[in-house]
Parts: structure tokens; C-alpha cells; sequence
């Protein structure tokens, strides 16, 4: 290390890390826990007094939730604040008080009281727990004081069911803890406390009377105590290091660790979970948690979805990152994960199985450990967890599939009914196969267990009925035992085998349906033109393939509206306020999920990393649906896929109208280009002739001055033709153009134009031509009389003053011609189309020319009656301009 | 003004305008001795000018600081048929038959020409002060007699159908004023058919096709765009 002045420069990624915790922190408010280790320490009591301090520094406090549980310390504490009027919620008879969100949202104060943090909400209320209504008032901007005891956080909850024999089922997860700004440690020595509890100043409430006896142990409570100052401490270091780390004092860093954890749906899991967590915790490391889904285990994953699915949730609010893979090895898959993700730690529990199966079967532990290289491999004990994994849960769903057995009785029966037939040619041996036959039809048809019970019937079959002694299950001859063993483990080999593979064929169907109805999705999705499309896409294709009922909201000015949705979904007002919710808090609500419950629907945020872009709204057809790790799993790929279609066609939205607005940045330029040019120059003539006349009509003759005033008057004229012009351009462009359609007579319109331009026309010739029988057009007369007078006009200055100018119409195969032609110079081949763009003009030597609109404005008039306008060069010279309008 | 208070049996002349420039423009203009000019800059003004003053003709801008124009138009119809001639930069059709169908007689967008607005002054003081319409309208090479029911081109009479013979007898009464659709369809044909104009311009259509020398060049019946027909005043 030469350059010593640098490298002790924080590194950019501390920096960026900082900005964004400040970023972060900016608009949100700020977490202060009192952390306690029990109930009675005093939390409450310790945030009241700092609340009063704020409220003294004239800061806004209100007690949004606080229980004095009638002790008097509290109570008196509590008197002079600003206390929110609680909510009572009717709940099965009883009222039970909760804190009123809307009511706190509504206040915004400064600071917000909300006691215990771990407290589960009354149902029908927005969130099941307590620490999401903080969450969002936090997300308000508004800074909240709130209590916890130390067994109520996630990552501690066996820890503590171990210490105190209680199992804490309301949790927070440790992530609050993180994002706290500040954790008050209240502690008071357990002496102490259990002196209060005698005296009957802690608060137990009754149906937990029982427990808390079990809780309130000298013994208990010095771990805890431990524990909750463990947990202090490690935050205090925490900060100290990320000061050390941004003011660039060097210390003794880690490189960044990463674990990784694989769960299998063993009831172990979540104490590996919990674990690898702390471990992630003390060494500031990242987690992972990964199931490795195996074709084989497909029979496994049944049983254990749940539990996977459960485990997986339980490390994703631990802060981990989640995974699933599919692959045939469990343990190279594990490698392959760990190498990618420049894994350093592997979590695994010790080997619970009994230690014959070793023999059988290489342990994963030590297919890890052989197979790991670099990776460090954690073993973790489970001995500890009691082995009862909520039998309850997993009986129900493993019925005896009884019409199975009958129906393997009857095939057994069946076969021996055949056997009875053929006994007479065959040897004994050789009806083995028949029986054999019966177990591979079971194994096809009825599946495991059945085709296990085939095979056991069928050897009892075999040596009752055929075997001599018959009708006995005596056996004359030895060798028949072998028979016996050999039919029953063939039996048994073959239906495991065929139940396997026909469990992996049902997987590999599922998932190929999934492929499919992405595959479907992404293909419609693709081809959608524009939202509406992707839209419909999104309902027709998710509705198809879960037979659920869809919704697609996205947001309209500030609220949300119901894009699209399948046939019989109608959003009301309530379930719009579940899927504004999960808008703004970018999370998914609803139901199946934690927050807002009660709703009909299911609500994920459709969000690309900087911003939600709308809510897809899911109904399935069966309740099990919302858990199930599968179709969520589906759901969110589908809705990743739908985010990315809408943000594509708003991407090109957003391009083309950039490109619009380059194209009118162009236009506006040239506009006032021509503004300025056209404007004045009519002006200089004007104040030039009359300041003259002003200043020196004694001194002029009367031809000069009548010159003069000529000259005025046309240029007048010439600038009112242009402000007319401009006039019009800008209705036209800004759709103010309301077409007043009725039936014309086109001589009228041929008429009208004329007498617009008697004046210019002088003694010019204007031959018409317009057969008799001309029916009554449907146009916007006066329109179309500005577009007539604009080709004359235009007839009239770019042709030589002695040739004549023709207008003609006719009507053929329902479409009017109006045709206006001149002996002029005509027009580059190249510029035909241009001549109706705005500001193109002709270069003509005399300069004049005209307003470069006239145009472009008849090609608006035309094209808001649905018709066309061109222009071509006429053989022997001149342009003619062709207007075809449709009759009808 | 120069010839405010010149002389009584001059016709008077209100010219109602909030523009200052436009006031002094029209005085300038309109200051030929033909008439005794008057002034309003605001519709309530006009009202109590319109009521003291009894003036021949009143020149009437639409964008009044207090009122609008149209509704100056309404309230002076209630009581008064005196010829109004709107003038104003609104060129839009609609306003310019909502300002007719409120009573107004013309109509001229500015910026006009003098000659043009002197021109309609002398049509509307004709009407005004003759009550009675001639028996007989007689233009170039058009008569039309009323007393007999007569139209006669070039002196040979033309035979017209009775809609197409109501349709000119209606014009010749308003010779000079600008009727709109709605005007003439509620008079020859009735309310029912207000929205029907196809049936007016096939009349017109055909009526041209009788009197006028080339119809796609009409001289006696000229087409507002968007408006209505005028029928040349006689001069």
C-alpha cells in the first residue's frame, strides 16, 4: 500500500449505501423501539416520558395507540397528551378496541405512539398485524415510538420457545429492528420485575395467565434479559461500524459473506431458517434459502408444499433471497446455486436419519462437504426441535384412498379367478406372472400403496389357493418361499417404479401446462399492439389457464381505474381500495395475502423497479389456490410478463412523443420563423406609406400618394389573409375543427368561392365546369369554400395572369371530384407531396408567394371529411390539385 | 366627435364599440355628412343610448366589456326593429347566425372596408325608413313584382313553382339583409323543418337556375357560407 492517502477513502459502495439509507429515510418517518425482554419492564412507561419529552421540545405527539392496562404510573402519564380515539371492532360478540390507521393518517402528527408492536389485529381491519399499520405510517412520513418485547421478533422466536418452553405466535420480523432509527433497551433487573409482578403491577392478560406463570421464572428471565441486550448491543455495534465504515476508519472488515440455506419441506427447515439468519445477522453477511425441486421428489413435493411454501415466505420476511430450483441432484444443484451466487457459507442440519440408511444412501451432508471446494459447510443441530411436525396438518390430506384397496382386493380376486381357469395346463410358478400382472396394473392404474397392498394380497392369494397344500396357507414345498419373496418384491420394485415415473410424467405435464400458458401470455402479449390489446391479453390468457377471474387496474390520474377485466368481475369501491393500497404500497393485499383480507381479490403490484405501473387483480376458482406455491409462483411470472409488456408500449409511447415533440420543436421553429417574416414585412410597408404620408404629404404629389395608400391597403389585406391563415392552421391542429356536415350544392360552393376572391380575380378568366346533375354533397360549406379559395388563390399566383384557370367537379364510383388546374410552372415531381406540408412554398421569382399554409390547410379540411388531396403536373405544363370527398 | 350635434334630421348613426382605436377609425370614416354619429363603449350604455337616442342604425361590436353583444341585440329586439350591423372579429358561422337569429340585419367581420360599410349603413337606413316594401324589385336584369306575382329576367317572365316564388318574394322583402337557413326554412316551410336545409338549397339551386345568368356566378342571390342567402339590395 504505497498510496496510503487513498485507499483509506470510504469505498463508493459504503457511500451509495449511506445515500440510499438517507434516501430511504428522507420522506419516511422514524422508528424508535423500546425493546423490553418481558412484559412489565416498563416500555410503555419509558415511552411516555420520552413522548413528553418531545411534546416539550413543541413537537407534535399524539398517542395513536397506547394500553395503560388502568396502572396509575401510565395513566398519568398519558393524561395531556393528544390521544386518537380508539376503533372498536365488533368481533364474534365481543368489542374489541383497535387503533384507528385512517384516523392517525388523517392527524399526521409528528410523532406517533403506537404500543406493542406485535399486537394481531381484530379481523376486518386493513392489516392482520399491528407492525404493518406502523409500517405505513412510517411510509406517511410520520415518525412512531413503539414497544416489543424481545421473543416477539422472528428470527428469535425458537430461541426463546426454547428458553421458556412458550411458543411467542405473534411475531415482527427482525427487518423493523433494522430499519428502527433508534432501539431504547428498557430494562429493569428480573428481581425487580417479579417484585412488581407480586405486587400486581404488571399487566397479564387472563387466557395467557397460564403461560405466563410458565414465563415468569428467575431462570427465563435472565436469558431473555441476556437476549434483548444481546440483540441491543449488536445494533450498537452495527452503527458503530457503518459510522467507522462512511468516516473511513479502517478496521478489520469482512469480505462480504454470503449464506445459503436449502430447505426441503422437512419440518427442520424453519429452525435452519431461523438459524442461518443469525448467523447472517452476526457476520453482516447476505442469506439465500433455495429448494431444490427434484423430478423424483415430485411424490415429496406433495406432501411438503405446504410446508415449503411456508418456509420459504418465513425466510423471504426473514431478508433472505429466495430461490427455487429444478434439478436432478440435490447436492450439485446446491454447488451449482452456491458457485453462481459466490456463496461462501452452506447451512445444513445434522443427519437426523438412522445410521443404517447411510449405508444406502450418502447423506447430503456428506455429498456436500465432498462436493463444496472452497464453500465452508455450516452443520447445524437439530436435535433440540421436537419431532411432532404438526401431525394434525399432515393426516388430512393423506386419506386412506379406501376405493383403491377395495379395487385392488377385486383385481387380486380377478387374477385368481384367471389363475383357477389356466391351473390345470400351467405350473404353479408360472400363475406368479398372472399375479404379477395384477400388482403392474395396480402400480398404473392406482398407485402406490394400492399396488403394495396388490402384491401382499397376491402372495397370500398365491399360497393359499394354488400352492399345494391348497386351500391352505401351509406350504408343502420350501422353494416356494422364494416364489413368495420374489413375486412380493417385484411387486413392490415395479409399482414404486410406475407410480415414479407416472409422478414425474404428472410433473412434467404440470409444468409444461405452465410453460404453455406462459409461452401462450408472452406470444399475445408480443403481438398486442397496444395496452388495450396487452390488457386483453393479460385477462383472456391468465383467465384461461387458473380458471380465475381477472382484473387489470392502472392508474388514471391519481386513482385507479379498471382497465379490463373478464366478463363478470366489477370492481366496487372496496376492493378498489385494496387495489389502491397495494398500488401504494407496492405489495401485494387482498386475498391469500397479510394485508386487507376480506377482499374478493387478489391484488399484485404490476411494478418494474423505479415504479408501479398498475395492479393485476386475480379471483381463483378454489381458496387452496391463493397458497398454493404454484400458482403464485405462475401468478407472479405472469405478472412480471404483463409489467414487461406495458412498460414496452409505454416506452414507445413516451419515444414517439418525444419524437412528436422534436417534430414540433421543428415546426414551432419554423413557425415563427414564418411569423416573424410574414408579419412584418406587411408591416414595414404599412408604417413606411402612412408614416410617409403622415410626415410628408405636403410634399407629395397625389399619384405618389395615392401609391402609397395602395400599397398600405394591400399589404393590409395580405396580412389579414395571413392571420386568417394562421387563425385556421391552429383550429385545425388543435382538433378544434368541429365539421358542420349538411348537404351541399356544389355549384353553390364553386359560387361562393369565386365571389371570395371577385377582387383578385379582376378581369382574369376562371372557366367552370360543373355538369347539371351534380347531387348534394355532405360537406362543411364554408371549409370547403376556404379550401377552393385556397387552390384558386394559389391558381392565381403561380400561373401567368393571361391563361385561364379551370375548376371543375364530377362525381363518379360515390366519390366528388373538385379539380383546380393552371398553366403555371407546376411543381417538381419530387415536391408534389411536400406542397401540402406546412410552411413548403414554391420558390417564385417575385418573392411574395404566399403564406406556405394555404395547403396545408386544405389537406386538414380534406382529411377531416375523410377525403384525399394531390396534386400532379399536367401534360403541356401546369399543376392541377385534385379534392375527392366521399358522397355518402 | 365632429358631427355629434351637427344636425337633427341627420339619420343617427350608434356606434357601439369598446375599442377606442375602432371608435376613432369609424368616426373618420363615417364622417361624410350623410349622418349625425353617436358613441357607446358598453352594452348598458348602448341600451340607454338605443332608448333616448332612437338612432336609424345601430353599428354593434360583439365583445362588449359587460354584456354580450347578442344579448344587446335580444333586448333591443323587444322593443325596437331599428337595423343592427354587427360588426366584429368573431368570423366563426355560429356566431354570426346566433347574432341574425337574435335580430341583428348584417353582419361584417372586421377588418372591412369602408366602402363595404357604408354600403350596408345605405341598404339599412333604405329599410328602415321606408316601412312599406316596394310592390316592385328591380336589379339588372331581375323584376320582380310583387302586386302581380310576377318575375320577369331580361323581360320575359319565368315561370317559378309557389315554394320557389315564397323563397324570392322573402328575399325581395329583406333585399340586402342576410337571412339564415333557420330564418327562411321557419318561414316558407315551417318550424318542422328547421334542420332540413337540403330542401332550401335545392329551391335556391333551382331558383338560380332560372333567374341568374350563370348560377355557379350569382349575381342577385348571394350565398353567406355556412350562414344563409342575401338578395343584392338595389343600389
Amino acid at each position: 500500500m504505497t498510496n496510503n492517502g487513498d485507499d483509506k477513502r470510504p469505498s463508493p459502495e459504503a457511500l451509495l449505501k449511506l445515500a440510499q439509507a438517507e434516501e430511504q429515510e428522507e420522506g419516511r418517518g422514524k422508528l424508535k423501539i423500546f425493546l423490553g425482554y418481558a412484559p412489565g419492564v416498563g416500555k410503555t412507561f419509558a415511552m411516555l416520558e420520552e413522548a413528553w419529552q418531545r411534546k416539550l421540545d413543541e413537537r407534535d405527539v399524539v398517542a395513536a395507540y397506547v394500553e395503560s392496562h388502568g396502572r396509575f404510573e401510565t395513566d398519568s402519564l398519558l393524561a395531556g397528551l393528544e390521544i386518537t380515539p380508539k376503533k372498536q371492532i365488533e368481533y364474534m360478540g365481543v368489542t374489541l378496541p383497535e387503533m384507528d390507521l385512517d384516523a392517525v393518517l388523517a392527524r399526521k402528527p409528528q410523532i406517533a405512539l403506537v404500543d406493542e408492536l406485535a399486537h394481531t389485529n381484530a379481523p376486518g381491519l386493513r392489516h392482520e398485524k399491528r407492525w404493518q399499520d406502523v409500517e405505513e405510517i412510517l411510509s406517511a412520513g410520520i415518525d412512531v415510538y413503539t414497544t416489543v418485547n424481545i421473543q416477539h421478533f422472528e428470527s428469535l422466536n425458537d430461541t426463546v420457545a426454547q428458553i421458556t418452553g412458550v411458543k411467542v405466535r405473534e411475531t415482527v420480523p427482525d427487518r423493523l429492528l433494522d430499519v428502527a432509527a433508534e432501539i431504547k433497551l428498557v430494562d429493569l433487573p428480573p428481581d425487580d420485575l417479579l417484585q412488581r409482578l407480586h405486587e400486581g403491577k404488571v399487566y397479564i392478560p387472563q387466557q395467557a395467565a397460564v403461560a405466563m406463570k410458565k414465563f415468569f421464572k428467575p431462570g427465563n428471565l435472565i436469558a431473555l434479559r441476556e437476549l434483548s441486550m444481546r440483540k441491543a448491543a449488536a445494533r450498537v455495534d452495527e452503527q458503530m461500524r457503518a459510522y467507522m465504515e462512511t468516516r473511513s476508519i479502517a478496521g478489520p472488515w469482512p469480505a462480504a459473506e454470503q449464506l445459503l440455506v436449502c430447505v426441503s419441506g422437512s419440518p427442520y427447515s424453519e429452525k435452519l431458517i431461523r438459524t442461518t439468519r443469525r448467523l447472517a445477522d452476526d457476520m453482516k453477511a447476505h442469506w439465500h434459502t433455495v429448494y431444490i425441486e427434484t423430478p423424483g421428489g415430485s411424490r415429496h413435493l406433495r406432501e411438503n408444499r405446504e410446508r415449503v411454501w411456508r418456509d420459504m415466505r418465513l425466510a423471504e420476511t426473514l431478508g433472505a433471497h429466495v430461490a427455487t430450483v429444478t434439478a436432478t441432484s440435490v447436492p450439485h444443484a446446491v454447488i451449482d446455486y452456491a458457485v453462481k451466487h459466490n456463496i461462501t457459507k452452506i447451512v445444513v442440519g445434522k443427519p437426523t436419519k438412522p445410521r443404517w440408511q447411510e449405508f444406502l444412501r450418502q447423506p447430503l451432508v456428506d455429498q456436500l462437504i465432498r462436493l463444496s471446494g472452497q464453500i465452508d459447510v455450516y452443520v447445524v443441530s437439530l436435535e433440540t426441535v421436537e419431532k411432532k411436525p404438526e401431525p394434525a396438518r399432515a393426516r388430512p390430506k393423506h386419506e386412506a384412498p379406501w376405493p383403491e384397496y377395495l379395487k385392488s382386493v377385486a383385481l387380486v380376486a380377478a387374477a385368481t379367478v384367471v389363475c383357477e381357469l389356466v391351473f390345470r395346463f400351467l405350473t404353479p410358478t408360472n400363475l406368479v406372472m398372472i399375479y404379477l400382472l395384477a400388482v403392474v396394473l395396480a402400480a398404473t392404474r392406482l398407485g402406490r400403496k394400492a399396488a403394495t397392498l396388490t402384491a401382499f394380497l397376491s402372495v397370500l392369494a398365491f399360497d393359499f389357493f394354488f400352492v399345494p397344500p391348497r386351500f391352505t396357507f401351509a406350504v408343502a414345498d420350501t422353494e416356494y418361499f422364494l416364489t413368495f419373496i420374489a413375486l412380493f418384491t417385484v411387486g413392490v420394485v415395479i409399482s414404486t417404479l410406475v407410480s415414479q415415473s407416472r409422478e414425474r410424467a404428472e410433473t412434467i405435464r404440470g409444468r409444461e401446462v405452465q410453460t404453455a400458458s406462459l409461452y401462450y401470455l408472452s406470444r399475445d402479449l408480443a403481438a398486442a399492439p397496444d395496452v388495450k390489446g396487452i390488457l386483453d391479453a393479460i385477462v383472456r390468457n391468465i383467465g384461461e389457464s387458473l380458471e380465475a377471474k381477472v382484473a387489470v387496474l392502472l392508474p388514471e390520474g391519481d386513482r385507479l381505474e379498471t382497465k379490463a377485466a373478464s366478463a363478470d368481475v366489477s370492481l366496487h369501491a372496496k376492493e378498489l381500495a385494496v387495489a389502491d393500497w397495494a398500488f401504494r404500497n407496492r405489495q401485494p393485499a387482498g386475498r391469500g395475502t397479510e394485508t386487507l383480507v376480506s377482499a374478493d381479490l387478489l391484488y399484485l403490484p404490476l411494478q418494474t423497479p423505479p415504479n408501479v405501473l398498475g395492479i393485476l387483480g386475480v379471483q381463483l376458482k378454489d381458496e387452496a389456490g391463493y397458497k398454493s406455491p404454484e400458482i403464485r409462483r405462475l401468478l407472479s411470472a405472469f405478472a412480471s410478463q404483463a409489467t414487461l409488456a406495458i412498460e414496452r408500449v409505454q416506452l414507445v409511447k413516451q419515444a414517439e412523443q418525444a419524437q412528436l415533440l422534436q417534430a414540433r420543436e421543428g415546426l414551432e421553429r419554423a413557425l415563427l420563423n414564418s411569423i416573424s417574416h410574414d408579419l412584418r414585412t406587411p408591416l414595414v410597408s404599412i408604417t413606411g406609406s402612412l408614416g410617409t404620408l403622415r410626415d410628408k404629404a405636403y410634399k407629395l404629389t397625389p399619384e405618389s400618394r395615392r401609391e402609397l395608400l395602395d400599397t398600405a391597403w394591400e399589404e393590409a389585406e395580405r396580412l389579414n389573409r395571413f392571420v386568417g391563415n394562421l387563425l385556421d392552421m391552429t383550429r385545425l391542429e388543435a382538433g378544434a375543427l368541429k365539421l358542420k356536415r349538411e348537404p351541399c350544392d356544389v355549384q353553390d360552393l364553386a359560387g361562393c368561392a369565386l365571389a371570395a376572391l371577385d377582387q383578385r380575380i379582376g378581369t382574369r378568366k376562371v372557366d367552370v365546369l360543373l355538369p347539371d346533375d351534380l347531387p348534394l354533397v355532405r360537406m362543411d360549406m364554408v371549409l370547403m369554400t376556404q379550401v377552393l379559395v385556397n387552390l384558386l388563390d394559389n391558381a392565381l399566383k403561380y400561373s401567368p395572369p393571361e391563361r385561364n384557370i379551370e375548376m371543375s367537379a364530377r362525381v363518379e364510383n360515390g366519390t366528388l371530384s373538385l379539380e383546380v388546374a393552371d398553366h403555371g410552372p407546376g411543381v417538381p415531381e419530387a415536391d408534389l407531396k411536400r406542397i401540402f406540408d406546412k410552411f413548403y412554398r414554391i420558390p417564385v421569382p417575385e418573392g411574395a408567394g404566399g403564406t406556405g399554409l394555404g395547403l396545408a390547410i386544405c389537406k386538414g379540411i380534406v382529411e377531416a371529411h375523410h377525403g384525399k388531396i394531390r396534386a400532379e403536373n399536367r401534360t403541356g405544363g401546369g399543376l392541377r390539385v385534385i379534392v375527392s370527398l366521399p358522397v355518402k | 366627435m365632429p358631427n355629434e350635434n351637427k344636425s337633427t334630421n341627420l339619420p343617427r348613426i350608434l356606434v357601439v364599440d369598446d375599442e377606442a382605436a375602432i371608435q376613432r377609425f369609424l368616426g373618420t370614416a363615417l364622417d361624410t355628412g350623410e349622418f349625425s354619429l353617436h358613441q357607446a363603449e358598453t352594452g348598458h350604455a348602448a341600451l340607454a343610448a338605443a332608448v333616448a337616442l332612437k338612432p336609424e342604425v345601430i353599428l354593434l361590436d360583439l365583445g362588449l366589456p359587460d354584456m354580450d353583444g347578442v344579448e344587446v341585440i335580444r333586448r333591443i329586439r323587444e322593443w325596437s326593429q331599428v337595423p343592427i350591423i354587427v360588426l366584429s372579429v368573431r368570423e366563426r358561422e355560429d356566431d354570426k347566425v346566433q347574432a341574425l337569429d337574435a335580430g341583428a340585419d348584417d353582419y361584417l367581420t372586421k377588418p372591412f372596408g369602408v366602402g363595404e360599410l357604408l354600403a350596408r349603413i345605405r341598404v339599412a337606413l333604405r329599410r328602415s325608413l321606408q316601412q312599406a316594401p316596394e310592390p316592385v324589385y328591380r336589379i339588372d336584369e331581375l323584376e320582380v313584382d310583387l302586386g302581380r306575382r310576377r318575375v320577369l329576367v331580361r323581360n320575359a317572365e319565368v315561370q317559378l313553382t309557389p315554394t320557389e316564388y315564397d323563397l324570392l318574394r322573402l328575399l325581395v322583402t329583406h333585399a340586402g339583409k342576410v337571412l339564415t337557413h333557420g330564418q327562411i326554412l321557419k318561414q316558407i316551410w315551417g318550424t318542422a323543418y328547421v334542420e332540413q336545409p337540403h330542401v332550401l338549397r335545392v329551391n335556391i339551386s333551382n331558383l338560380r337556375h332560372k333567374i341568374e345568368q350563370d348560377p355557379s356566378r350569382p349575381r342577385y342571390i348571394l350565398t353567406e357560407p355556412g350562414v344563409g342567402y342575401r338578395l343584392r339590395a338595389v343600389s
